[in-house]
Order: structure tokens, then C-alpha cells, then sequence
């Protein structure tokens, strides 16, 4: 295997062992980049740049990250894959990236995605799309395609993203790799630039279970920049990976298994269900009967805050500026308009428009205070299962990666993609997807596992003992 | 039911210019995701609280100690126009 492919976990054990030397691993993932990335396009900014790391001052973990394109670091072009943030260069590092720099990361560069986190196939990013690994004429998934289709294409040993409703889990599922999404505040989202603040969490991208323990155990923790980050103790979240699950009570929701299923993915799903089985765990269906309502009340609700987060780019502070060519109002409110005009693409400007419809007077309460009530019904439907359960498991998302285009002129096709993993946000607690099988088109299917709030460690125990039966996790895809 | 007239109207809320391309888009796309949403009048929520944050948390405090901030010029480093260490805009104030 070549060292692009390998794992963080076996690369650690190789230094330990003085055969493998990091700088090679570096190597190895610089020149995949150089050669895949032009058909791959899963970076929008990965020239050295002042982020090079020094080969003689290795830290402990020196492996090679991708960073999504929303995630902070100082000094280097930040830009959300948006033209509006166009030159933007941070002042300051996100926590995250202040830990990673800490723990002796390689910083590879930025990972393409949907424009602000707009999307659900990385199409709608101004940069231009990033194609699946696995099959060239697909789309990643989104909104962290870039960061998971990095990680797909040995392109990265590791990568982050971010995840508003799906943004992780969707994309590691289309790319065949394992993508999690913490509980909400188990990560500090300082610096991380807000689509959704009530919903958005920072996380790993991997290619196994291990490593992503290894890397959530670097980022979570308390950060007092981030007054909803959460002060409860990090555990040492390898230490879930005891390859058991006897006796554990897993539920199967019914309404995740309804029409808009594919078949060879319900099949895989229920494949994984009777595996984990056989090594004990006990399954029982129930029922969330508030699932149907989710994207529903994520469309509004996410949007109403994207409106009011995205009010700040208004061509003063940082990125681009723009002033009409004739005066249509007043000099400023021409120039916020203008910019804002040139500055964001379609999707950005639907979300806005929709947030600030909800948001407006007449609206209120017919739409975001409605919602707001649903979500309530939501996150109870998940406190009641977790009465009974120590987790749910159901598929990441309905199909496997579809063709690029296919979606991009229904945006509510679009948004229905992401139908298996909104609730997890409107509920705040963990999910993580992990590969589970291949379709006959060749590509790959996610299981999703969810679990209780800051019971990562569950996600993890169980996806480990999954993979300790199966291969998928260490199947490479040859570009 | 949404019109031409109400997409023009929160453009301009939205501080957005748009063309007239893009109003009449949005104005279909918007309608049928407001038509997706109607679903959620199907459901009685007048007993229900609403949910703004999922955590328990309210008014969380850190200890008020001076600390080093952003220096005047990181701030504006990144402005696309300024002038003696201040964000420079057009003319507000007639």
C-alpha cells in the first residue's frame, strides 16, 4: 500500500517502529494531490503558502489535514467558497486549528464546498464543483465534498469539515469514508464561519473508526470563545474501541426506511443490522413520528439564521466590494446591495431571502416560532428513544452519490437528500457514517449510527466492531 | 402565495440587489419550498415550547480579565478600502 492510503493509526504505529518517517507520508500526499486534484478538484487552496510545515520539528501527530474551506486559519485565504470573501486572509486561527497546530498537524490546504455550506453536493461552490473519487461524473455529496472526497482520493490522511444538517455525514457516505458529527458543543466553533449557529459542528473525516476517535480526541473540549461550547470532561474516546457490542439496545426507525429508499441500500443497512447481531447487540423497530417534519422545519430554521449570520458580509470589513454603476438608492445601501449582488451565489441568495421571509414582520410566527415548536417535537422523539436505547442506526442518506447536475435546478430535490440526517441537528446529538457496502454502480453506501448527547463513544464502539468484521473501511479507490 | 412584488420587497431586506432574471426565479423556487413547508401546519403545536438551542444553558459568564485582542491593523487588514487605520465607506449622512 502506498503511504497516501495508509491510516493515521498505522502511520503512528510505523514512526513508533522508526519505518515509516512522516515527511515521506507528506511526500506521498502532496504528489497525489498534485496528480489527482486537477480531476478531483477537492482543494480551492492548497499552495504551501506559509502553512508548510518544518520537517526537522515534527510534533506528535504529524499528519497531513485538509481543512474545509469555513474553518479559519490565520493569515492563509479562507473564503467559504464564496466569491464574497474573495482575498480574505484571517487574522486568527479557529480553536480547532490552534489545537491541530499544537498537536504537530501537517496542514494541507483548504477543501472545496457548497458555497457558505449551502448544498448538499459541493455544485454550488464558486470555485467550481468537486467530482466523486469513486466515480468521476458524481457529485462528492456536500457540504463538505471537498474535505471527503480529499480524504477518498489519498489526498489527505485526515481532514475537517462541518455539519449543519448532514454536511459530514452525507458526503463520507457518498465517498466511502467515515465522517462524524460530535454533539452539539462538544466542539468549539470559534472561527469556524457560522451558517446555522444553533446547529453547526466541527468534525473528523477519516478513513476508518480509529482514526477518527484519534482525531475528535484532539479537537473537543471546553473553549471560553465559545459560550455554547460545552464545560464537561473529554473522554479518551480510543478507549471505546473494545470491539463489543453484546447485550447493546440499538434502534431501527421505521420511518427511515420508507418511500425514496434505494433497495441496495436498505439491503446494505440491514446487511450491517444482522452482522452486529451475531455479535449480540439486540435490535427492535421503532417509531419518530416526527422525521417526516424535519427538513420542513431545518429549511426554516437554518436559513433564518444563515439570513441573520450572513449579514456581515456587506463589502466593508473584508472580501470583495462592489458599487452599481448608477446610483439606485442611497451611495451605502447601493454598496451592501451591489456587493452582496456580485458576492453570492444563487443558492446563498435563495437561503438568505427564505431566512429574512420567515423572520419577517407577518411571518414570524406562522414559520420560524412554528418551527422552532417542531423541533421540539423532534428532539423529543429522540429523548424517548434514548429512554429505551444506546443508540439508533439507520442509512446516511437515502441513495448513493448521484450525477452531477442531476439536482442542481430543483433545489428542493436538493434538500431531500439530506432527509436521514437533519433531525440529528435539530436534536443536537452525535451521528457518525461510516462505509457499509458497495452498490453495483460502484459506489459506496453509509451506514449512519446515532446516539445519545456526548456519547460519542458509543459511535464509536459500535462502528468499530462493524468494521472489525468487514472490509469496506479499507477498500482505496485507484484514480 | 408569493409575488413578484414580495421577492422585490425582501431583496431588499436582505440588503440584496437582484435582477429581474433572478427575482422571477425566486419567486417560483421560493414558492414551491414555502408549498414544501405547508406541511408543517398538518401539526398541532399549540401546547408545544419552542426550541431555540439545545443545550441547558443560559447567561454563561468567563471571568472579566484584561487579554491581548485584535491589534487596529489586523482589523482592517483585510478591508477592501480604508483609510487611517478605519473601515472607509461612501458617504452615509447627506
Amino acid at each position: 500500500m502506498k503511504l497516501n492510503e495508509l491510516t493515521a493509526h498505522e502511520i503512528l504505529k510505523g514512526m513508533s517502529e522508526k519505518c515509516i518517517n512522516p515527511a515521506d507520508v507528506y511526500r506521498s500526499v502532496r504528489e497525489a494531490i498534485k496528480t489527482h486534484d486537477p480531476k478531483i478538484h477537492a482543494y480551492v487552496h492548497h499552495e504551501d503558502d506559509g502553512i508548510a510545515f518544518d520537517e526537522k520539528k515534527f510534533g506528535r501527530f504529524p499528519i497531513p489535514i485538509a481543512i474545509k474551506d469555513n474553518i479559519c486559519i490565520k493569515n492563509y485565504p479562507t473564503t467559504c467558497a464564496s466569491h464574497i470573501l474573495q482575498g480574505f486572509r484571517p487574522p486568527y486561527d479557529a480553536t480547532v486549528i490552534k489545537k491541530l497546530r499544537e498537536a504537530g498537524l501537517i496542514f494541507l490546504g483548504h477543501a472545496n464546498m457548497d458555497e457558505f455550506a449551502f448544498g448538499s453536493s459541493t455544485e454550488s461552490s464558486y470555485f467550481g464543483v468537486t467530482r466523486n473519487p469513486w466515480k468521476l461524473d458524481c457529485v462528492p455529496g456536500g457540504s463538505s465534498g471537498g474535505s471527503a472526497a480529499a480524504v477518498a482520493a489519498n489526498e489527505a490522511i485526515w481532514a475537517l469539515g462541518s455539519d449543519t444538517g448532514g454536511s459530514i455525514r452525507q458526503p463520507a457516505s457518498f465517498c466511502g469514508v467515515v465522517g462524524l458529527k460530535p454533539t452539539y458543543g462538544r466542539v468549539s466553533r470559534y472561527g469556524l464561519i457560522a451558517f446555522a449557529s444553533s446547529l453547526d459542528q466541527i468534525g473528523p473525516i477519516t478513513k476508518d473508526i480509529e482514526d477518527n476517535a484519534l482525531l475528535l480526541n484532539l479537537i473537543a473540549g471546553h473553549d471560553e470563545m465559545d459560550s455554547t461550547s460545552a464545560d464537561i470532561p473529554v473522554p479518551d474516546f480510543t478507549h471505546a474501541l473494545t470491539k463489543d457490542v453484546k447485550d447493546l439496545k440499538i434502534a431501527i426507525p421505521k420511518e427511515y426506511f420508507v418511500e425514496g429508499i434505494d433497495e441496495e441500500v436498505k439491503t446494505s443497512i440491514f446487511d450491517a443490522i444482522e452482522l452486529l447481531k451475531a455479535k449480540g447487540a439486540q435490535f427492535k423497530e421503532i417509531s419518530m413520528p416526527h422525521t417526516a417534519y424535519a427538513v420542513a422545519t431545518y429549511y426554516i430554521l437554518a436559513t433564518a439564521e444563515a439570513s441573520s449570520n450572513l449579514a456581515r458580509f456587506d463589502g466593508v470589513q473584508y472580501g470583495l466590494r462592489a458599487q452599481p454603476s448608477q446610483q439606485r438608492r442611497t451611495p451605502i445601501i447601493d454598496l451592501y446591495e451591489e456587493t452582496r449582488h456580485q458576492g453570492f451565489g444563487a443558492e446563498a441568495k435563495r437561503r438568505i431571502m427564505l431566512g429574512t421571509y420567515s423572520l419577517s414582520s407577518g411571518y414570524y410566527d406562522a414559520y420560524y416560532l412554528k418551527a422552532q415548536k417542531v423541533r421540539t417535537l423532534i428532539k423529543q422523539d429522540f429523548d424517548e428513544a434514548f429512554k429505551s436505547f444506546d443508540a439508533i442506526i439507520t442509512p446516511t442518506a437515502p441513495t448513493t452519490a448521484f450525477k452531477l447536475g442531476e439536482k442542481t435546478s430543483d433545489p428542493l430535490s436538493m434538500y431531500l437528500s439530506d432527509i436521514y440526517t437533519i433531525s440529528v441537528n435539530l436534536a443536537g446529538v452525535p451521528a457518525i457514517s461510516l462505509p457499509c457496502g458497495f452498490a453495483k454502480n460502484g459506489l459506496p453506501i453509509g451506514l449512519q449510527i446515532i446516539g445519545k448527547p456526548f456519547d460519542e463513544e458509543m459511535l464509536f464502539r459500535i462502528g468499530h466492531a462493524y468494521e472489525q468484521a468487514t472490509e469496506w473501511h479499507k477498500k482505496r479507490v485507484s484514480l | 402565495m408569493i409575488t413578484k412584488k414580495d421577492v422585490q420587497y425582501i431583496a431588499h431586506l436582505s440588503r440584496i440587489h437582484l435582477t429581474d432574471e433572478e427575482t422571477e426565479k425566486l419567486t417560483t423556487t421560493l414558492e414551491d419550498i414555502l408549498g414544501y413547508i405547508e406541511k408543517l401546519n398538518t401539526l398541532d403545536v399549540s401546547t408545544v415550547k419552542p426550541t431555540s438551542h439545545v443545550l441547558p444553558l443560559q447567561n454563561v459568564f468567563r471571568r472579566d480579565l484584561p487579554r491581548p485582542s485584535l491589534s487596529q491593523a489586523d482589523a482592517i487588514k483585510s478591508a477592501p478600502e480604508s483609510h487611517k487605520g478605519s473601515f472607509k465607506v461612501p458617504q452615509v449622512i447627506e
